[in-house]
């Protein structure tokens, strides 16, 4: 093994279909037009010396060190900045250029220190290897001058030299090896998009500055990296490299963060990764990464990790470290017993949609073949169900309709109920570079979250709505599209139903509907929504985006059928730059839909009770599957306090943090006989586990994750399981106790089953991904190649389906004793239930979850910033620190629920969506006053949570 | 909201009904009962037939029409 080198072109690739031909040093060259002399020469494979150019940012022309002649014309212009003309002929090395070179390369050196040896950069230092490609042997001005270098000269300090800045806990910048080549800069501007560094002073007082001369920490730096990795000294370094060394292999693998799916090179030395850099192959992310992805990987190899399997018998018993094997056999003994005890489907499971797809459908398979019913479900019953759902009547499938390149297309972008500039930060930035280039954006979202308004990025329409009135909303849209006769009536003749379009715009063309009946409910001026109608429909390709404050209600299904509706009706489907696309939470909650995790279907999105789908299955499984749909997660929970089901196996899920209503998750697995959690932490479901399963982490198996866009990647192993095994392999120990034989000797053979029983992934193979990088689902016959944008010349269902979306108000109302709305929602920094990003240094940014309030509200309730306050619903309460802000209206609330000892899913309500549950944390009616610190209940579950998770001491041999 | 059956499951079905009522009056009932069907698991289908048996009290009409409907195509098909 060695490192995956990626050859850097100086500038980047031009899109142009048009071809140029030029010669470069004698030899003949085509290019697309638009393309640097720079990159020309580098695509045949000559280096032109450069510092200051890499292909991540645009040119800039400032090192005067890739100087070319070009013949005909006068100078030595630079080859970055320099586009190529048909016939032109450049030289890239003759004695003149060689002498300027050597020259610039002198002065850069002169005000550098020499301590290459001892350089956290050195045998990676760009400065370093332009040195020895200009043959720079001696520095004739010295040191004595004016310089950045030293602290002190001659005994005095040296008011030119800046100290280290180490607050960023991952990475150091040393302003005294800087060449202020403004990558960096350059980097946050055009690949960020934050605009947090810039060049402050002029001349030789230029330095790198981030914020107004602050410390990166305390900037608005967010600690994505690109800088770093843009930087060519060791002026900004990541820490790791500076604690270890060099790395000197490297694998590609795919981030298991968020579902954006970030490609990257995981840099190692031995079996230590040393860091992690974004693949440009990467078609998800282009290179690009935030601070989870990057640097947040440090939980893998926290003290925390349990790497023994435990058993008790009692929840308030200590845990015992057990074998593998004692702990698989009591697991299974246990669900034998319950299952001959209370019935066959007195047990089930919930897979992860943190595992790979391998895993994932190896433990709906276990649930299916080895309980022997379809008690299975996955946390997307908690985030997406109602996405599955709504596509899948409207569309046909259960998935995004866009590939992310797709956005660079898009001329107007409505972002509803999500704010992936926190919780999709990858994709919030190639969007936030498409508004920078001219595209509108709309936002929809209770909050004035950071894609209203940030550097460079000014939504034109912000519809700050009450929680819980989005379907009124998208349909007053709707309203403004047909009764203004906006829609594409083409698209629809050819690829909809007429007459249920007819139907639909009766129906939205209701007074009821109109913006200024809406306006009245939603709180958002009936301008604003007309506003924002006609951008999105005259405003060329219109392109949608939506997270959970468009699924996690009572309606959140009617809301996604609203949305797609509006894009048919506009025609905005089946090309590049529009589509309506679900911003999905965890790395491969897409991919545990694909696999067949709910309770209602196989592989495939193919309903259970379907007798040819099923006989496919108990064909190549060897049993007899149960015909009736299962039970969904808040149904087993429910099931359990009834006391019909006792036994549940969790692979890589945090259900009693993550679900709503506490208390009644919390009542539910207290009542159930034998809890398996499968985890990497004894996480907080793991308090009331009998039985608990190491897992392993993304960096220690191989399989395949899916991504928003349905892309499907490799996730590779780059050092041994520290618990012994992969889950995959831990889920295959637990069938064979049970007395289902499952047999794979590799993930590759689990995808070879996957690809033959289900038609969508009939082409998919790891071999295939080894030589493809990845591919978009479906991938078949009909889809060689996969499928980056889907209804391409028609529906998947046939027509597309115009639905009646009648907006209905939630039953969680407001009230004198709630009178506030509580939404709650994520930020950048934290992961989810915060199992893996609280174990890094990512806390410095969100040490807590804090519940921001409008000024008005704080005052009337004499809240002040940085208070304790009580949070009420009628579910129960918590405490937490206020924040006060203007980004809630008055009358909402918010909070994150990424920290367990807030448990901000005590306030939330059983409330779900009508078609399938998705539990509605969106909206709950709470009241906030003041308080001394954590409520009486924070108390003793903190000290219920110290008891649960004592291990005993192993017993003396 | 309570969360024991069958209070709970009346809630359900009234829910899909408010969904099902807005598709045109034709529609609600087959509606209902095909959203049932396909993602109630068999106890909580046997819970509310149990409550319809017992009057069925709090089930919007038609949900009720949906429900019966359902259970007697499931007694036949036995």
């Amino acid at each position: 093994m060695s490192l995956v080198h990626e050859t850097d072109y100086g500038t980047p690739r031009s899109k142009s279909e048009k071809e140029v031909t030029l010669t470069i040093d004698g030899q003949e060259i085509t290019v697309p037009e638009g393309t640097s002399i720079m990159r020309a020469a580098m695509e045949m494979g000559t280096q032109i010396p450069k510092l200051c150019a890499t292909d991540m940012v645009d040119a800039f022309g400032s090192c005067r060190l890739c100087l070319v002649e070009i013949e005909g014309r006068p100078g030595t212009p630079a080859s970055c900045t320099t586009p190529v003309m048909p016939g032109m002929v450049v030289k890239t090395q003759t004695d003149r250029l060689k002498k300027i070179r050597n020259g610039v390369m002198e002065l850069y050196i002169s005000d550098h220190p020499l301590d290459c040896l001892t350089c956290s950069a050195n045998g990676d230092c760009e400065l370093q290897d332009m040195a020895g490609a200009v043959g720079l042997r001696d520095v004739r001005y010295g040191y004595e001058g004016e310089n950045h270098v030293f602290p002190k000269q001659d005994g005095v300090a040296n008011l030119n030299w800046l100290a280290k800045d180490e607050s960023n806990p991952y990475f150091t910048y040393d302003p005294s090896k800087c060449i202020v080549c403004s990558r960096c800069v350059r980097a946050c501007e055009e690949v960020q998009g934050t605009f947090a560094l810039t060049i402050a002073g002029r001349g030789f007082d230029s330095r790198v500055s981030p914020g107004m001369q602050e410390s990166f920490l305390t900037s608005e730096c967010v600690s994505c990296g690109a800088c770093v990795q843009a930087c060519p000294t060791a002026t900004l370094n990541e820490k790791k490299v500076i604690e270890i060394g060099k790395p000197e292999h490297s694998v590609v693998t795919t981030c298991a963060y968020c579902g954006v799916g970030c490609s990257f090179k995981a840099e190692m030395r031995g079996e230590e990764v040393v860091r992690m850099v974004p693949y440009k192959d990467g078609e998800a992310n282009r290179g690009h990464s935030c601070v989870k992805g990057r640097f947040a990987w440090g939980y893998a190899t926290h003290k925390e990790r349990i790497l023994k399997p435990m058993i008790r018998a009692k929840v308030t018993d200590p845990w015992k470290e057990v074998t593998w094997e004692e702990a698989i056999n009591y697991a299974a003994s246990e669900f034998k017993r319950i299952q001959q005890q209370y019935g066959k489907n007195a047990v089930g499971g919930i897979t992860s949609s943190r595992c790979t797809n391998e895993e994932t459908y190896l433990v709906q398979k276990l649930i299916r073949a080895g309980f022997g019913n379809n008690n299975v479900d996955t946390c997307a019953r908690v985030c997406h169900s109602p996405t599955g759902y709504g596509l899948g009547q409207t569309y046909g499938t259960s998935a995004g309709t866009q590939n992310f390149d797709s956005v660079e297309k898009s001329d107007v972008i409505m972002v509803i109920g999500a704010n992936p500039a926190a919780a999709h930060p990858v994709f919030a930035s190639r969007m936030k570079k498409r508004i920078r280039e001219g595209a509108k954006l709309i936002v929809i979202d209770p909050r004035r979250t950071e894609m209203v308004k940030s550097a460079h990025i000014d939504a034109a329409y912000h519809l700050p709505l009450l929680p819980g009135t989005n379907v009124a909303i998208v349909t007053s849209l709707a309203h403004v599209v047909v009764t203004e006769k906006l829609y594409d009536e083409k698209f629809i003749r050819e690829r909809c139903d007429w007459d249920e379009f007819q139907a639909w715009a009766d129906f939205v063309s209701l007074p009821q509907n109109s913006p200024e009946t809406v306006a009245k409910l939603s709180g958002v001026s009936a301008e604003a929504i007309r506003g924002a109608a006609r951008l999105y429909a005259t405003g060329g390709n219109g392109a949608i985006y939506y997270g959970l404050g468009v699924t996690e209600h009572s309606q959140g299904s009617t809301t996604v059928m609203a949305i797609a509706n509006l894009a048919m009706a506009t025609g905005n489907i089946g090309r590049e730059g529009v589509g309506v696309n679900p911003l999905r939470g965890q790395n491969n909650v897409q991919g545990s839909c694909d696999m067949g995790s709910f309770p209602h279907e196989l592989p495939g999105y193919r309903h259970i009770s379907g007798d040819d789908v099923r006989h496919l299955f108990e064909k190549d499984w060897g049993v007899t599957l149960e015909k009736e749909p299962g039970l969904r997660i808040p149904n087993m929970l429910d099931a359990a306090v009834e006391g019909a089901f006792r036994g549940i196996y969790i692979q890589g899920e945090d259900i009693l943090q993550s679900d709503p209503d506490t208390k009644h998750v919390s009542a539910g697995l207290e009542a159930m006989e034998c809890v398996v959690v499968q985890d990497l932490f004894l996480n907080e479901t793991a308090r009331f586990a009998h039985v608990f399963l190491p897992g392993s982490t993304f960096l220690e198996k191989n399989g395949t994750f899916t991504n928003a866009e349905r892309r499907i990647q490799m996730v590779r192993k780059v050092m041994a399981p520290k618990n012994g095994y992969e889950d995959w392999e831990i889920t295959v120990m637990l069938s064979n106790a049970l007395g289902y034989k499952m047999e794979y000797s590799h993930p590759s053979e689990i995808m070879d089953e996957i690809a033959r029983l289900t038609p969508g992934f009939a082409n998919v193979s790891f071999k295939m991904l080894d030589e493809r990088g990845s591919v978009q689902w479906p991938c078949n016959d009909k889809a060689p190649e996969g499928s980056p944008i889907m209804h391409v010349n028609g529906f998947v269902r046939g027509k597309g389906k115009f639905i009646v979306t009648e907006y209905v108000a939630t039953d969680e109302k407001t009230g004198p004793r709630f009178p506030l709305l509580l939404t709650t929602g994520r930020i950048l920094s934290q992961y989810n239930v915060g199992a893996q990003t609280r174990r890094t240094e990512n806390s410095m940014w969100h040490a807590e979850d804090v519940l921001e309030i409008h000024p008005h509200d704080a005052e009337q309730r004499g809240v002040r910033d940085g208070d304790w306050v009580r949070l009420q619903s009628r579910a129960g309460e918590t405490s937490l620190r206020a924040q006060i802000t203007d980004r809630v209206a008055p009358g909402v609330v918010y909070t994150t629920f990424h920290h367990p000892d807030t448990q901000a899913n005590v306030i939330t309500t059983d409330f779900s969506d009508w078609a399938t549950n998705c539990p509605e944390y969106k909206v709950t009616a709470v009241q906030v006053s003041p308080s001394n610190g954590p409520s009486t209940w924070q108390q003793e579950y903190e000290e219920f949570s110290k008891q649960s998770r004592r291990i005993l001491p192993e017993a003396a041999e | 909201m309570s969360h024991s059956a069958p209070d709970k499951l009346v809630y359900m079905a009234n829910q899909i009904g408010k969904f099902f009522k807005s598709q045109g009056e034709a529609k609600t009932v087959a509606g209902v009962s095909e959203h049932i069907k396909k993602f109630w698991d068999p106890r909580m289908r046997s819970q509310i037939y149990a409550h319809i048996d017992s009057g069925g009290a709090g089930l919007e009409p038609q949900v009720k029409a949906a429900i019966e409907k359902l259970k007697n195509a499931e007694t036949a098909a036995k």
